[in-house]
């Protein structure tokens, strides 16, 4: 039953925020932070207590750590079916954390509408752990367009416009959600011709996750049906040139908005292609392999270069996330049980120093009001801690050894590389590519002479105690990842087992 | 053909609706009353919904040749008599409670005579199997329109509308009418089911063609379907709110559910050139509805073209017409019909009471969430929904729609249908963030305090919680569609 609560969780803790506002401008804070670390205690409490070996594999479909099914629409066979494996698990913990996180870091930059901001985070994390748990196709996309609408409020209402208009941040949210929605439908009708398809071959139609899995597809259908998943996948990963929404979104969005977008959201995609379409389809995923990695290749360049080019900071930091996840979608599709692991890795990761950069950048904003760092410049001298967490974190995100994400990126190359060659040597440079833009934006916007006047206010508790904990655990994570490769370890596997049966008639075909 | 008692409970919900009519016709004639009218209009209703449970124990059964009572019948009227339930209620908190100081200025009570009298027509129409049936239903339905649409005839707007509305809903009888003709002329019979066969026996020659072709036209004129639709957004703009949402649902779920049955009962009728004309137009509704919709600054305009786009996908279940078609349909009306009502609902409150001019810009909505939180949450579930967006009712009859389409591999149509929803997004989008923008200084209408606490601020409550009801629980209306098939299937 403990499924359903850690739905519930955020979605009851946001009414009340809402509830709570008229009596109280900051009650609603204290309890979404209380939801929120809630839902990250109670996803530590799975992980001391689940047994995590057990996961999803061919011919073994239906183990899980935990699970949950209820009867929910039965005249298609819709179940509201959970469930919790490794994989979900390290997913749900990032939420959790990320959600304490976004709590904090709006605790001064909110301040029009408390209780109605706090409904809308809630609201999207709870939606956020609904796909990450959700094992009903049906179910999965519910959750997976859910999210979207109050991400839109969250942009929309409090958002920054930037300097052409008054209606930008309006207009980043409104491009974010039709992007995501219009993919989301080329979805819908895959999942439809999958269910219909499994229907027209055995009689019974369910959006089963574990049935569907046995379904029997024609190659040209599967290819097809893998597509439209692809699809839908490939505008929140996001992979170019899919990806328009994102830096516009990034720029226009509150930092608790853009810790959630980078932190969270953009997993909900990677979590797919690895929950549902390879398993799914893998004979197609098989086939579609080396355009997804040269796909994957394309995003790693493509957002370096335009991550040099931005003088806006927020900009920047959203299209360096293109050229990260490019590795991860590297990592998904090599079809290596190792890779796959690094994938994790780096989503954490990512999850991680994205989310802190996020926060810098908008700690940076409340001081300076503004974005861009032509008007920035020696903020070194002018403030104590924030220039060397920026540097260490850019480090972080450059691939530097210690770090979660220098351990991800090396464990997708190496594990890759077996059999990618080309395209893990391609790929390694890079991380050449992401020091620079990283050294470039910590130079330009902390070093060189001083373009502020008056004095700066310094970080207070709060501040640095949120960035300290994200730097701590991505240390953490880069020297001692064994627990989370242990965690995923049989998710991963049995997703490369999928790959592997798909893989080795193409291989002797070479 | 002799009468039985089984006949008459049939034809209870019709026998009742007339008598309410006649009773409150009068009523007016005895003594000018606006509580009392519509409370007597509203119970008439409720006694005919009722009177649809002992109906449904002796379905299904022909009375004449023209009507055909079955399950199917009676959903489609169960969902009409609902409709202009609300629809009433809402006119009544509309129109304002006592005449004379303020509220509407002219007689108030006839607006419920012609909503009525305009259901029986719905009735007569969702049961007909006879293209005399059909005919009769339709008129029933749209003449008192004419005059609903132009209640407000002091108003410039509104006595615009109604004879923009008269007038093309002339000509589209009158091309109905010429179709019926040509058809007749070829298979000899004008019952559905007769048609059918005859023209399955000797084949479809030209003259069949262009009477199918002509009766499309004329239903496409009431369904408002591009290239049909040109009278919609002025119709809606100047009718008074509640007509308007009277409008939307009740007689367009009428005349499809009509164009429904023919198109099961007369399989002829959906030969190839037709499929692919009708997929023409289908698509023309959706793109063209949606692009038109983007710039509209005015509500009940963008509700309009909306609806325009709705009904595009609509045609998207006719024309696959097998497997899940009618279930789909089905869903589909029930969901279109909460939410309009809703969208509809919360401009009437808005514009409550009659003050000259409806509430429906767009500016006059800005930040209407930080004054009247519920409304507004009413209204941005019934955006939501309107765009299908997961946990409301428009989710689940948009699934329904694209499954039928799945279904019946019907690409493009699909393809029109997710650029449709794509570019529906942005304005439905544009309405929501309105809502909740900051307020500006000015601002004329508002929906009065106690909103809530009137029978048609309580009705849109119910709406708006039904439609998040069947959004995430759906069982129970899936439920209730599937049992509502057509008898001769």
């Amino acid at each position: 039953m403990i499924l359903p609560w850690l739905i519930l969780i955020p979605f009851i803790g946001g009414l009340l925020c809402w509830l709570v506002e008229r009596f109280d401008q900051t009650l609603p804070r204290w309890i979404a932070l209380f939801t929120m670390a809630l839902l990250f205690g109670l996803g530590l409490w799975l992980w001391s207590n689940g047994d995590y070996s057990l996961a999803p594999a061919p011919g073994a479909a239906t183990n899980w750590a935990v699970e949950f099914k209820h009867v929910w629409i039965e005249r298609f066979g819709i179940n509201l079916h959970l469930a919790l494996d490794g994989l979900s698990l390290l997913m749900v913990l990032l939420t959790g954390l990320l959600g304490v996180l976004s709590v904090l870091c709006s605790w001064k930059e909110i301040q029009r509408h408390v209780g109605f901001f706090h409904l809308n985070l809630m609201w999207i994390l709870g939606g956020v752990v609904g796909v990450f748990l959700a094992l009903d196709l049906f179910l999965f996309f519910f959750f997976w367009e859910m999210m979207l609408v109050p991400m839109y409020f969250l942009i929309a209402l409090w958002g920054h416009s930037s300097s052409e208009g008054k209606r930008s941040r309006i207009n980043a949210a409104t491009k974010f959600f039709i992007y995501t929605q219009a993919s989301g439908l080329i979805m819908l009708v895959a999942i439809l011709g999958l269910v219909l398809v499994n229907y027209h071959n055995t009689g019974v139609l369910t959006f089963d996750y574990a049935l569907l899995l046995e379904a029997d597809l024609d190659p040209k259908i599967e290819f097809l049906l893998m597509l439209g998943f692809f699809i839908a996948f490939a505008v929140k990963f996001p992979i170019v040139p899919l990806h328009s929404w994102l830096p516009d979104a990034h720029a226009q969005a509150p930092t608790a908005g853009s810790v959630d977008l980078a932190g969270i959201l953009l997993k909900t995609a990677a979590y797919g292609m690895i929950r549902f379409a390879l398993p799914l389809f893998p004979d197609a995923s098989a086939d579609f392999a080396p355009i997804a990695m040269a796909l994957g290749l394309l995003g790693i360049f493509y957002g370096a270069l335009l991550s040099f080019g931005q003088t806006d900071i927020k900009r920047l930091v959203a299209y360096s996330s293109i050229s990260h996840m490019g590795f991860v979608l590297i990592g998904i599709y090599s079809g290596s049980e190792l890779a796959l692991q690094g994938a994790v890795v780096l989503m954490l990761a990512h999850g991680l120093s994205a989310a802190a950069l996020f926060i810098l950048c908008g700690q940076l904003y409340e001081r300076l009001h503004t974005r861009d760092m032509r008007e920035m410049g020696g903020l070194w001298s002018c403030l104590p801690w924030l220039p060397p967490l920026t540097l260490f974190f850019a480090a972080a995100s450059l691939g530097l050894p210690g770090t979660g994400n220098f351990i991800g990126e090396f464990v997708v190359l190496f594990g890759a590389f077996a059999h990618w060659p080309w395209i893990v040597v391609i790929a390694t440079f890079g991380l050449v590519f992401s020091s620079v833009y990283s050294l470039a934006m910590v130079h330009r916007a902390h070093f060189g002479p001083v373009r502020v006047q008056g004095a700066l206010r310094g970080l207070d508790v709060r501040e640095i105690g949120m960035i300290l904990l994200l730097a701590a655990l991505l240390i953490l994570l880069g020297v001692y990842p064994q627990p989370v490769f242990d965690t995923s370890l049989a998710t991963m596997s049995g997703v490369q087992q999928w790959l592997d049966a798909a893989f080795s008639p193409l291989v002797s075909a070479r | 053909m002799e009468f039985t008692q089984e006949h008459f409970i049939a034809l209870l919900p019709l026998l009742v609706t007339s008598a309410t009519a006649i009773v409150v016709m009068l009523a007016i004639a005895w003594r000018r009353n606006h509580g009392m009218t519509y409370v007597l209009s509203a119970a008439g209703l409720v006694l005919a919904l009722l009177s649809i449970l002992p109906a449904l124990q002796v379905t299904p059964l022909d009375v004449t040749l023209l009507l055909q009572l079955d399950r199917f019948a009676y959903f489609y009227m169960a969902l009409l008599l609902l409709a202009t339930l609300v629809c009433i209620t809402l006119a009544h908190a509309y129109l304002g409670e006592k005449s004379g100081s303020e509220g509407f200025p002219g007689n108030r009570e006839e607006l419920y005579l012609l909503m009525v009298l305009s259901t029986l027509g719905g009735q007569v129409l969702v049961a007909s199997q006879h293209l005399a049936g059909l005919f009769i239903g339709l008129e029933l339905l749209s003449v008192p329109v004419y005059g609903l649409v132009a209640y407000a005839f002091f108003n410039r707007r509104s006595l615009e509308a109604g004879i923009k509305y008269m007038v093309l809903s002339a000509a589209g009888s009158a091309f109905l009418l010429f179709g019926m003709a040509l058809l007749y002329a070829e298979s000899g019979s004008l019952g559905f089911a007769g048609i059918g066969l005859s023209l399955a026996a000797q084949g479809s020659s030209m003259l069949v063609q262009a009477g199918i072709g002509m009766m499309l036209i004329g239903l496409g004129f009431k369904l408002s379907l591009v290239p049909f639709h040109l009278w919609t957004p002025d119709v809606y703009e100047g009718a008074p709110a509640p007509i308007s949402a009277f409008l939307a649902t009740a007689s367009k779920l009428a005349v499809f559910a009509v164009l429904l049955r023919l198109y099961q009962l007369s399989p002829a009728t959906s030969g190839g050139w037709l499929n692919d004309s009708l997929s023409l137009i289908a698509i023309a509704s959706i793109l063209i509805g949606n692009l038109l919709a983007l710039n509209q600054s005015n509500l009940k305009r963008l509700l309009g073209y909306s609806s325009i786009a709705h009904f595009g996908y609509l045609l998207v279940a006719l024309i696959a017409s097998e497997g899940l078609a009618v279930e789909a349909v089905g869903v589909y009306l029930a969901t279109y019909v909460l939410t309009s009502l809703g969208a509809f609902g919360v401009i009437t409150l808005m514009s409550s009471p009659y003050r000259g001019r409806d509430a429906d810009a767009l500016y006059e909505y800005r930040g209407l969430f930080w004054r009247r939180p519920y409304l507004t949450a009413v209204l941005t579930l019934m955006m939501l929904s309107l765009a299908g967006i997961p946990l409301t009712a428009g989710f689940i009859g948009k699934f329904y729609v694209i499954a039928t389409g799945v279904q019946s591999q019907q690409w493009w149509l699909l393809g029109a249908l997710i650029v449709g929803s794509a570019i529906g997004l942005y304005y439905y989008l544009r309405v929501m963030v309105t809502l909740f923008l900051l307020e500006p200084g000015i601002r004329r209408h508002d929906a009065p305090f106690d909103w809530g606490q009137r029978a048609g601020g309580i009705m849109l409550l119910a709406i708006a919680v039904l439609a998040f009801f069947f959004g995430v629980y759906p069982q129970p209306l899936l439920e209730l569609v599937q049992q509502a098939g057509l008898a001769a299937l």
